[in-house]
């Protein structure tokens, strides 16, 4: 478990997976460039977003980037905490094991006290 | 209070601007500071020069300007999220060899650094989206 976040820390929520809205994408961009600005960020997948850790997102047919790439670039911004919503991940029959990064899925419970923890969220 | 509004949702499709328009309103109305509006994603919609909604309807792009030059608020776009959608100040539009102009003052196309500013320095980030 991380340290108890101070007031620079931010945390990103992601709802939506990589295809069929850009929802994931800016809202990685949004963590990408916190990050840059010194920002301690971590990453919350719920729900549908847990797709977006599902490996080789590349490029679909409509040509919008694919958003595995960025994913990939995270550690380099020191983004490491990956949060993963346990409940998002078994309603959609996956594990941990299917995902391309190292997440820590995290109770409903565990959730709401890392929400109130953070004095900044975003939600994509 | 210092407060900042997020918008992601685009005009007239979703609720998200009335809304954030309407709490804009009661932050003001309160005595509070509202430093800013960040528009992301869709909510580049609302700086939209060439908005021209049915009469009997609120126009949300001047009711923006409205509440930026009465308490000036500041009305930061998001430049990204803007060009993808033609949404060009006379500088971009310049730059990008475009003929007319979508976006212009008060509204200001800014990057992203500006929106975790905004987080930090405010003691409110208030967020709408669809």
């Amino acid at each position: 478990m991380q340290e108890s976040p101070d007031d620079s820390d931010l945390l990103v929520i992601l709802r939506h997976g990589p295809h069929g809205s850009s929802w994931l994408r800016e809202g990685l961009d949004a963590a990408l460039v916190a990050a840059a600005f010194g920002r301690c960020v971590s990453l919350l997948f719920m729900g549908e977003g847990v797709t977006a850790l599902m490996p080789e997102q590349q490029v679909g047919p409509l040509g919008q980037k694919g958003t595995a790439a960025t994913l990939e670039m995270l550690e380099m911004y020191d983004i490491e905490t990956l949060l993963v919503d346990e409940q998002g991940l078994s309603d959609l029959g996956l594990s941990r094991d299917d995902l391309m990064l190292e997440v820590e899925c995290v109770s409903s419970e565990v959730l709401a006290s890392f929400l109130s923890e953070h004095r900044l969220v975003l939600t994509f | 209070m210092r407060y900042a509004i997020l918008l992601m949702g685009a005009p007239y499709s979703h609720q998200a601007s009335h809304s954030a328009l309407r709490f804009a309103h009661a932050v003001l109305a309160r005595g509070h500071h509202l430093e800013a509006v960040f528009f992301y994603h869709d909510g580049v919609y609302n700086a939209a020069r060439l908005a021209a909604p049915p009469q009997d309807e609120p126009h949300l792009v001047d009711a923006w300007m409205a509440i930026a030059s009465e308490h000036r608020v500041a009305l930061q776009v998001c430049i990204a999220a803007a060009l993808r959608r033609g949404l060009l100040d006379e500088r971009e539009a310049a730059r990008h060899g475009k003929d007319g102009v979508s976006v212009e003052p008060p509204f200001e196309l800014t990057g992203l650094g500006q929106l975790i500013d905004l987080g930090t320095r405010c003691d409110r980030l208030i967020t709408f989206g669809p």
